[in-house]
């Protein structure tokens, strides 16, 4: 029998009640976040530290609340905005210094970086061939727009042609194409890939004997790699009428982007086969991988790109010159990966062994099962490292500057050099400016991940 | 099983027929240098319903494990469906979608759903078109009474509804074996039962079933034989009455007492 005698037996049920004041609301989140650790004098040590807490508090508001206002004076109060009488440094410097403001002015001089537009966004590139950078930009942006938008009708399909059609046709468009590429090349790379496709085709049909059948899905995959670069080297080998723009002449925002987009696109594949390679069964391809990815983990990304400029050529037969861009590219290509493979690699290693031995129980093969089961949920879970990385990759391009190579930092540090525009402003302005195009690319990167984090995770809760 | 209705087993549905589907004869492996399978013969005919048990350590699981190549074994002969196992991939491949296997963890994919763990295979081994596949899905969401769950994932079941989704996710090879890596042991004692009628339901469709468990009372229901391991060999091997009335060997006597009598 049970007994309702006790009283801590409840005989009726409490209705709702709100919470303590302090506790819910605006009010609770200012108590919980600003003033409960100023407001306990419940003892003598305990006031001490409130005290100190405040103390604190009040220096901390002093000094960054002045840097911010002096920031927002800078880039905006007091910053000159528009230069209607084409005064150039006129414009932006004091009376003391020559121009027109009142003496101890001090603000961002924004008609420079307007002035410099054109060379901070597409370099030394020729101004009747702009159209052709605006057009690869636009493509890019709504390509990479459509393709990451939710819900987007066929957006895979986008991603598929940013990833594929894209970089050719923006190859084309840049440089205008019609390159010099051998009769024998072509039919060398054709002659490899109907090879390819044949041996895959004699694998799967177990005419070579027992050999595992990896190996036909191998052949395969290469053969068809091959055909599209032949495919890609026709194309490219084609005259549209376009003038070639060399690549010296690319700059500003275009080489930052080709650098980064160039990297992060590649980083990714690279890495992944990089990862699974180091975590294989097979002596070879982990020996491989790993010293790969150690020797690139172990220099820095100068001593890469240094060596793609002044040394590679040094090994290289005479006559044969690699385009200074495309050496950089291939560097920090094959630097990214390595970074990637060891992200990729944290994620395989946090996959329970039972995934492996479910998906292979089922009867999935090694491939299969990686890239239906393994691969997207150890994805998921280092997309912070993943971002990371290609947020660093990203920064990292300004590096290019030291080969030659201008990309947005180096292009604005070239534009300070104008004597035109010379004023106290113009540095800080220029790098203001450069700092806020960086924090635009990287801070969408950083909420697109957080996004996707959001979604993926749905199904692990 | 304490309360509700026993489940009804009829068994004359159960038959055995003289085909003989899995073959293991003096078969060794070990773990680095410990001995974890000594001198296994075992031969399996269609329809049997096997329980293997033993102490922790005894190399039962490591057995079944073998059945289906997620362990390799270095010496003897293991034949499933007349194919010998050994290095060949493609070999293995088709054995394992033959062989069903049901772990002590489930492993579903908790990045698909129900109805997708269960698809998955069946598109992509047996390639089958996706509206099929998932046809058949949920003809076996059905067989294991969750279809309503199909668009969960696996995050948002109970363990004995996980383990369900575990045991559709491996009929949808229909597979010729059926093996069950400790199906129980993870669930809360409610959720047992659902389980293991589930698997009632199988034996009483003939699925040929080698089941490492320690539920004695499935066993005796279903079994019609009963398999003794300890230190990674066959002790014993009996019909279940005999094997719980009338043990032979002491470590069995032992065995029994230690997990009927608390």
């Amino acid at each position: 029998m049970r007994s309702n005698n006790y009283k801590f037996v409840q005989k009726e049920v409490i209705p709702q009640q709100p919470p303590p004041l302090l506790q819910a609301g605006i009010t609770g989140w200012l108590w919980k976040n600003l003033f409960s650790s100023m407001s306990n004098f419940s003892s003598i040590s305990a006031a001490f530290q409130s005290i100190i807490m405040i103390v604190l508090t009040f220096v901390l508001l002093y000094f960054c609340g002045g840097q911010l206002y002096s920031l927002i004076d800078f880039a905006l109060i007091s910053a000159v905005w528009s230069d209607p009488e084409v005064l150039k440094r006129g414009s932006c410097t004091t009376v003391d210094q020559g121009g027109s403001l009142p003496s101890g002015w001090s603000g961002a001089c924004w008609p420079f970086i307007y002035a410099k537009k054109k060379l901070l966004i597409y370099g030394r590139y020729p101004a009747e061939e702009l159209w052709r950078v605006n057009l690869v930009y636009l493509t890019l942006f709504l390509g990479i727009g459509y393709t990451l938008f939710e819900g987007a009708k066929g957006r895979q399909w986008t991603g598929l042609a940013m990833l594929t059609i894209f970089p050719l046709f923006a190859l084309i468009l840049l440089t205008g194409a019609n390159f010099n590429i051998s009769w024998s090349t072509n039919l060398l790379l054709l002659g490899m890939s109907i090879l390819l496709i044949f041996l895959g085709e004699l694998t799967r049909r177990n005419f070579l004997g027992n050999i595992i059948s990896e190996l036909a899905s191998l052949f395969y995959i290469s053969g068809v790699t091959l055909f599209l670069i032949f495919i890609a080297a026709l194309l490219l080998s084609i005259d549209y009428g376009l003038s070639y723009v060399e690549t010296s002449d690319w700059g500003g925002l275009l080489v930052t982007l080709v650098v980064a987009i160039t990297g992060i696109v590649a980083s990714l594949p690279l890495g992944i086969i990089l990862a699974l390679g180091r975590r294989s069964n097979m002596p070879i391809a982990r020996t491989i991988s790993t010293i790969f990815i150690e020797f690139w983990r172990g220099i820095p990304l100068i001593t890469v790109l240094f060596a793609s400029s002044v040394l590679l050529p040094l090994f290289l037969p005479d006559g044969v010159d690699f385009n200074k861009l495309l050496r950089a590219l291939i560097g920090v290509m094959l630097f990214s990966a390595a970074y990637m493979a060891e992200v990729v690699r944290g994620g395989l290693q946090a996959m329970p062994r039972g995934q492996f031995e479910g998906a292979s129980a089922v009867g999935l093969s090694y491939f299969q099962s990686m890239r239906l089961i393994i691969l997207p949920q150890a994805l998921t879970h280092v997309i912070p490292g993943i971002v990371n990385t290609f947020i660093g990759l990203f920064k990292d391009t300004t590096l290019v500057l030291i080969i030659g190579l201008f990309d947005l930092l180096g292009q604005a540090q070239s534009t300070i050099a104008d004597a035109y525009w010379s004023s106290p402003a113009q540095a800080p302005t220029a790098y203001l400016a450069v700092g806020i195009m960086f924090f635009v690319f990287c801070f969408g990167m950083s909420r697109y991940s957080m996004f996707m984090e959001r979604k993926l995770s749905r199904g692990h809760k | 099983m304490t309360k509700d209705e026993e489940k009804e087993i009829d068994q004359s549905k159960m038959t055995i027929s003289e085909e003989v589907v899995i073959k293991v004869e003096q078969m060794n492996k070990w773990f680095g240098h410990f001995h974890v399978l000594r001198d296994i013969n075992l031969i399996v005919n269609k329809g049997e319903r096997i329980v293997i048990c033993g102490p922790s350590g005894s190399g039962k699981s490591t057995l079944i494990r073998c059945i289906n190549r997620l362990e390799e074994h270095q010496k003897g002969l293991i034949e499933v469906n007349g194919v010998e196992l050994n290095d060949d991939v493609k070999k293995i491949d088709k054995i394992r979608s033959e062989v069903g296997m049901v772990f002590q963890s489930f492993n579903l994919f908790p990045h698909l759903s129900a109805l997708e763990n269960c698809s998955l295979a069946p598109i992509w081994v047996r390639k089958l078109p996706k509206k099929e596949a998932d046809d058949l899905a949920m003809k076996y969401l059905e067989i294991v009474k969750i279809p309503e769950q199909a668009l969960k994932y696996p995050g948002q079941l109970s363990g004995g509804q996980q383990q369900r989704v575990a045991i559709a996710r491996a009929l949808c090879m229909e597979p010729k074996i059926m093996l069950f890596d400790e199906p129980t042991s993870a669930l809360d004692p409610e959720m047992i039962k659902e389980v293991l009628d589930t698997m009632i339901d199988l034996a009483q469709g003939g699925m040929t079933m080698l089941v490492v468990t320690h539920e004695m009372g499935f066993a005796r229901k279903v079994a019609n034989r009963v398999i003794f391991m300890d230190e990674g060999q066959i002790v014993e091997q009996n019909n279940p009455n005999d094997f719980f009335n009338n043990p032979q060997s002491d470590r069995t006597k032992l065995f029994l007492s230690q997990i009927l009598d608390h």
